[in-house]
């Protein structure tokens, strides 16, 4: 199991993560707002995630984390 | 359990100020896990590291990086370079500036002046719209965009130019295994490396911060063509 961990308060909702992922896997929140006023992205699909890390490498702010269990 | 990717130590846990999808973040840590990666491989002793932050949005670089950094006048980053790498000549020494020695230049290219409010800049595309330029910039007025890379590979004293983008997956690991290369030809005592890296500045070009990926691709790619502009290192072998 591959977790995707998205640090809320650092987030500014650009969506390059969501361009980054070829399985689908992150959408900008459509609910949540963050302290920044952001909408943060989260993993909407988290099953499909093969933990390639283009998210994380293309977050300009250094918000992702990836755990493999 | 098992990390796959993490931050950097060598990044302090300071947010960045840049606005959303700017790709100095990305740079930024490409530049720092560099660091970190010569440092684990016992190629750089630990702390023997001295980055000179530029005037510009990266002004605040010096905040980021979990290294000794030196803030330079506007324009002279590589000038104070150089002479930090004379007085401490075994020390690792970058510049990370926008628009020679044996020094690391990372060089960023986002063809428009971004903390000033978007003004046309020598790598502002023909035709391309900034707050100097309404019109769109026109060649036969303010010439033809600076191919910055092109022209300092033709410098003598220059060991190694490359031109890199981090528009995706693939090029951002070119991008990060291109600045380690340059660092460690410097710790080896080669001449001068830069690394052109192309980025965007979605907010001074009106652009969402996907569209403005997009608007690199398209536009950019095109008229600055990535890769390697020169290598002596490879010439040699
Ligand atoms: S690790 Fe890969 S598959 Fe998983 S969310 Fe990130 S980009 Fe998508
Ligand atoms: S790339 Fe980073 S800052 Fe941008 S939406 Fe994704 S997690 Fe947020
Ligand atoms: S103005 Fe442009 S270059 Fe400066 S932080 Fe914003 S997006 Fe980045």
């Amino acid at each position: 199991m591959v977790k995707v961990m998205i640090n809320e308060l650092l987030c500014k909702g650009c969506g390059l993560c969501v361009r980054a992922c070829p399985k689908g896997v992150l959408a900008l929140s459509k609910t949540k707002l963050n302290a920044k006023g952001y909408h943060p992205a989260e993993p909407v699909n988290p099953e499909a995630c093969i933990g390639c890390a283009s998210c994380a490498r293309t977050c300009p702010d250094v918000a992702i984390r990836i755990e493999r269990e | 359990m098992s990390v796959v990717f993490e931050k950097t130590q060598l990044l302090t846990d300071k947010p960045f100020h840049y606005c959303p999808g700017c790709n100095h973040g990305i740079i930024h840590r490409l530049v720092a896990e560099s660091i970190d990666e010569l440092v684990k491989e016992g190629k750089l002793e630990a702390g023997n590291v001295i980055g000179v932050a530029p005037v510009g949005c990266s002004v605040f670089a010096y905040d980021y990086f979990n290294c000794d950094m030196f803030e330079a006048a506007h324009g002279r980053a590589p000038a104070v370079a150089t002479g930090i790498k004379r007085a401490k000549p075994n020390t690792l020494v970058f510049t990370y500036q926008g628009d020679g020695e044996k020094i690391v230049t990372i060089f960023v290219n986002n063809a428009i002046y971004g903390m000033t409010g978007g003004q046309m800049a020598p790598t502002t595309l023909v035709g391309q719209k900034t707050t100097t330029s309404p019109y769109g910039r026109k060649e036969e007025w303010c010439g033809a965009p600076i191919k910055m890379s092109e022209m300092l590979a033709e410098v003598p004293g220059a060991y190694f130019i490359q031109r890199c983008a981090v528009n995706n997956t693939p090029n951002i690991i070119k991008t990060k295994a291109a600045i380690k290369k340059a660092m460690q030809y410097q710790l080896e005592g080669k001449g001068f490396c830069m690394i052109e890296v192309l980025s965007t500045c979605p907010t001074n070009w009106g652009l969402n911060p996907v569209e403005a990926m997009k608007w690199l691709e398209e536009n950019m790619i095109p008229y600055y063509p990535l890769g390697v502009k020169k290598d002596k290192g490879a010439d040699a072998k």
